[in-house]
C-alpha cells in the first residue's frame, strides 16, 4: 500500500530535520521526505495539517507480561496500547517466566508480537541463566535468536566477578549491555527515597547509595571489560553527574531514565499511593530536576515508559506489600510533549530522546524518517487536551500514577511498517 | 489531600484513628479531656459504662501482642462492646488469602470497628480505604509508622504530671529509626504545642531527615537530656543486633541506657516512661524503671481511659453528650 502524508510538521532528529512537508511511503519503507515525488500515486492520503509526523518511539524499557504474567497483561492488548501511544519498537526486559535465557522464549515473543502486527519487539537477554546471577546465559545463541542486548532486568548480579565475566561475555559475543544499578545490601527491603516522606511514612528507606554504588562498580567494570554498556532507569541526580563524568572520559556508555521518575518526587507516595511505589523509587525534588536537565542536555540519552502493567491486586495492598511499576505506554509522549510545551526542549530534542538516541543504544537503522528506512511513523496534536482515565486505557494495567492529569497532545495516527495500526 | 484527612470526617471529627499526625489541638485535648472522664471508671466496683453497647468490635492483629490487645480489649468491654479477638497468623495472608479477602469476611460478619496491628506501614490507612461507611479503625501500630493510641496515653501521662506543655522540654531515647511509638509521640507533642522535642540515639537507629519531623538530634545521651521535663525509653529489639546496627547490648546500655547517674543530667523532677516491654539492663536499669521518677506503670493503666476515649469517639460518642444513656 502506497501512503501519503501531506502538509505534516516532519519532525526528524536523526537527521535534524524540522520542517513542513510529506512523507511517501511504500512496500513499509519510506520513500521520501519532504516533497512528495512526482510519479507517486497514493492509495491513501492523509492530511496532517497542523499536526507533527515523527519516528515512531522506540522505547528501551516495557514490560507486556508474557510470557508468565498473563493475569496481569499480555502482548496482544499491550501492543494496542503502545500503538496508541506512538510506540513502534520496544525493548523487553528478560524478566519474564521462564527467563529469556533460551532462543525458545525469544521465539515465542517474537511470534506473539507478528501476530498482533502493532509493535516490533526486541527481548533483551539474561545475562545470566534464569537471572540468577550465578552461570552465564548463552548469550551468543541468544544473540542469533534476535536478541538485542544483554541486561540484569533490574536484579543485581550480587558476585562481582560473575558480574565482570558476564560483562566480558557480552563484549566478545557483541551484544551491549543492559545495567540497572542497583546494590542489593543497600536496597535491603526498601520500598522508598531515603528522606523526609520515607520518614513520616516509616516506609523502609532506599538509599541514594544503593543505586550510585552499584553505577560506580559497574562504571570500573565496563571500563575494565570494554563492553558497550546502557545504564537503565537512573534515579538520581548523582548518577546522572557521574554518567556525564563517564563519557567525557571517554567510556562507551549511555543512559536511559523512565518517564515516572521525570514527572514525580517522592512527595507523590503520601497517602501510601501505590501507584507511585516505583523501583528505582521516585526521589527527591532537586533529583528529578537534574534528571530532566540531563534529559535536555543529551547527558541521559533516552527516556523510556518502563512499563509495568499489573492487576487490580498487585497494587491493593499495604504499600510495601504492593508491587513496584506503573503502566505508562500512553503517557509516555503527552509527559515529554510539556517539556516542549513549558521550552525547556525543542520538540527535535524531545523527540531525539524517544527515537533516535535510543535507536544508537540498540543499534536500529529505525527511529528517523531517512528515505529507506522502516516506514514507522506517528502523527501528533501536539495541542489536543486530554485527561488521564484510568478506565479509558488500552493498556491491562491500570496502575497509573497520571489518573486525572490533564495532557495536551495526543497521537492520531500510529503506521508500523507502512501500515496503519493505530488512529485516534 | 494528605495521608491523614481520611481519619476525619467532614466536620473535622474522628471517624477512624490511625495517626497523630495532622491533628489539631483542639481535637488532641478533647481526647485527652475525654479520656480523664473514664479515667475514674477503672475504679468503681462496676467498671463499664454501656456507650457500645450492641457494638462488636475486633481485635485484627496481624502482629503478636499481648499488652496491647489486652488493653484494648478491656477497654471495648468497659464500655460494653462485644470483642472479638482475631490473630491472624501472617502465614495464612501468604497461603492466597489477601489481606482484602481478609477484611471482607470479618465484614460480612457485619463488625463495627476494627484494632488492627499490622506489621507493614500503612495497612490501617489500608484498611480504612477498604471498610464500609459506619465501620472504625483504629489502629494499634503500623509497622514503623503509627501507635498512635500509645503516643495518646503518653502524653496523657506527662499532662498528669506536668500540664504546661509550651514549656516542655522532652526527650525520647533509643530506636526511632524502627519505632512507630516515636514518630506518634513526635507528631501528639508538637501537637499539642510542645516546642523542644529531642530525639537520642546513635546514627544506625535514626531514619534519614527526622528533624524535618520538627525535633532536634542528639548522639549522646547525656547531652540531649540535659534539662529535659520527661525521658521517654523505647524499647530495643534483640534483633537489632543483627544487620550492623549495633555490636552488642552491653555496648548500647552503656552508651543509651538510663542509669540514675546519667539521668542526673535531666531536671530534678524528670519523669521517666517506656512503652513496655522493658528490656532491663538493655535501655534501662531497673533501678530507674522501677524508681520513684518513672510513671511505666501509670501508662498501662491509661493506656486503657485513652483507648476507651478514642474508641467511643469514633463510634460517634461526643464527651461530656450521650454518656447518661440509658
Amino acid at each position: 500500500m502506497k501512503l501519503l502524508i501531506k502538509n505534516a510538521r516532519l519532525l526528524d532528529p536523526a537527521t535534524e530535520t524540522d520542517k513542513k512537508g510529506s512523507l511517501a511511503v511504500a512496500k513499509g519503507r519510506i520513500v521520501a521526505m519532504g516533497r512528495k515525488p512526482n510519479d507517486f500515486t497514493p492509495d491513501k492520503e492523509i492530511d496532517a495539517a497542523g499536526r507533527w509526523a515523527c519516528p515512531g518511539i522506540i522505547d528501551l524499557g516495557a514490560r507486556f507480561r508474557e510470557p508468565g504474567l498473563e493475569h496481569k497483561a499480555a502482548i496482544a492488548g499491550e501492543a494496542r496500547a503502545a500503538a496508541a501511544g506512538g510506540i513502534t519498537t520496544v525493548c523487553y526486559p528478560p524478566d519474564t517466566d521462564p527467563v529469556i535465557d533460551t532462543s525458545a522464549v525469544v521465539e515465542l515473543i517474537h511470534r506473539r508480537a507478528d501476530a498482533s502486527g502493532r509493535i516490533r519487539i526486541h527481548p533483551i537477554a539474561a545475562l545470566t541463566r534464569g537471572l540468577a546471577g550465578e552461570y552465564l546465559a548463552e548469550m551468543a545463541e541468544l544473540k542469533e535468536a534476535g536478541c538485542v542486548a544483554a541486561g540484569n532486568a533490574g536484579r543485581p548480579i550480587v558476585n562481582t566477578q560473575i558480574l565482570r565475566r558476564a560483562l566480558e561475555y557480552a563484549a566478545s559475543v557483541g551484544l551491549p549491555v543492559f545495567i540497572q544499578p542497583e546494590d542489593s545490601f543497600l536496597r535491603n527491603n526498601g520500598v522508598a527515597h531515603e528522606g523526609a516522606m520515607s520518614t513520616r511514612l516509616g516506609l523502609p528507606p532506599i538509599a541514594e547509595t544503593a543505586e550510585t554504588v552499584a553505577l560506580q562498580q559497574a562504571l570500573l567494570l565496563v571500563e575494565q571489560t570494554g563492553v558497550r554498556a546502557h545504564f537503565c532507569r537512573l534515579s538520581t541526580a548523582r548518577s546522572a553527574a557521574m554518567i556525564g563524568a563517564a563519557k567525557k572520559s571517554g567510556l562507551p556508555v549511555t543512559a536511559d531514565a523512565a518517564v515516572a521518575n521525570l514527572f514525580l518526587t517522592d512527595m507523590d507516595i503520601d497517602g501510601y499511593n501505590t501507584d507511585c511505589h516505583l523501583i528505582p523509587p521516585l526521589r527527591g525534588q532537586a533529583d528529578r530536576d537534574a534528571l530532566l536537565r540531563g534529559v535536555a542536555d543529551g547527558t541521559i540519552d533516552a527516556v523510556c515508559s518502563d512499563h509495568q502493567p499489573h492487576d487490580f491486586d498487585a497494587k491493593a495492598a499495604p504499600f510495601s506489600l504492593s508491587e513496584p511499576g506503573a503502566s505508562t505506554l500512553e503517557v509516555l509522549l503527552p509527559l515529554m510533549l510539556e517539556r516542549v510545551q513549558r521550552k525547556a526542549m525543542t520538540p527535535l530534542q524531545m523527540l531525539r530522546c524517544l527515537t533516535a538516541a535510543p535507536a544508537a543504544v540498540i543499534g536500529l537503522e529505525s527511529g528517523t524518517l531517512r528515505k529507506d528506512a522502516n516506514a514507522d511513523i506517528i502523527i501528533v496534536d501536539p495541542d489536543r487536551s486530554w485527561t488521564v482515565d484510568r478506565e479509558a486505557m488500552l493498556s491491562s494495567g491500570r496502575n497509573t500514577p497520571f489518573h486525572g492529569w490533564e495532557m495536551s497532545g495526543r497521537v492520531t495516527h500510529t503506521i508500523l511498517g507502512g501500515r496503519l495500526v493505530f488512529e485516534g | 489531600m494528605t495521608a491523614d484527612n481520611i481519619q476525619l470526617d467532614d466536620q473535622g471529627r474522628l471517624k477512624h484513628f490511625l495517626s497523630t499526625e495532622g491533628l489539631s489541638r483542639q481535637l488532641l485535648t478533647e481526647i485527652l479531656d475525654y479520656a480523664e472522664s473514664f479515667a475514674g471508671v477503672s475504679g468503681r466496683a462496676v467498671k463499664k459504662v454501656p456507650l457500645l453497647r450492641g457494638r462488636t468490635i475486633v481485635n485484627l492483629f496481624f502482629e503478636a501482642s499481648t499488652r496491647t490487645r489486652t488493653t484494648f480489649e478491656l477497654a471495648a468491654k468497659r464500655l460494653s462492646a462485644d470483642v472479638l479477638n482475631l490473630n491472624v497468623d501472617a502465614s495464612a495472608t501468604s497461603k492466597g488469602e489477601s489481606l482484602q479477602d481478609t477484611l471482607h469476611n470479618l465484614e460480612a460478619m457485619h463488625c463495627d470497628m476494627f484494632i488492627v496491628r499490622h506489621n507493614n506501614s500503612g495497612a490501617a490507612h489500608f484498611i480504612a480505604r477498604q471498610v464500609a461507611p459506619g465501620v472504625a479503625v483504629i489502629n494499634a501500630g503500623d509497622g514503623r509508622h503509627a501507635h498512635p493510641t500509645q503516643a495518646m496515653l503518653d502524653v496523657f501521662t506527662i499532662r498528669r504530671h506536668k500540664p504546661d506543655f509550651e514549656s516542655l522540654k522532652v526527650a525520647i531515647v533509643g530506636d526511632i529509626m524502627h519505632s512507630r511509638v516515636a514518630r506518634s509521640e513526635i507528631h501528639a507533642l508538637k501537637g499539642l504545642g510542645v516546642n523542644d522535642v529531642r530525639v537520642i540515639a546513635p546514627r544506625t537507629l535514626l531514619p534519614a531527615a527526622i528533624e524535618t519531623l520538627g525535633v532536634q538530634v542528639h548522639d549522646r545521651l547525656e547531652e540531649g537530656i540535659d534539662g529535659v521535663d520527661v525521658v521517654m525509653m523505647l524499647r530495643l529489639q534483640r534483633e537489632r543486633m543483627h544487620g550492623a546496627l549495633l555490636p552488642s547490648e552491653n555496648e548500647f546500655f552503656n552508651t543509651y541506657g538510663l542509669t540514675e547517674k546519667k539521668l542526673r543530667a535531666a531536671k530534678a523532677d524528670a519523669i521517666v516512661m517506656h512503652p513496655g516491654p522493658i528490656n532491663r539492663g538493655v535501655e534501662i536499669d531497673s533501678r530507674v524503671a522501677d524508681g520513684n521518677r518513672s510513671v511505666i506503670l501509670q501508662q498501662v493503666s491509661h493506656g486503657i481511659a485513652i483507648r476507651m476515649a478514642v474508641m467511643a469517639m469514633t463510634m460517634g460518642r461526643k464527651p461530656g453528650g450521650e454518656e447518661a444513656e440509658e
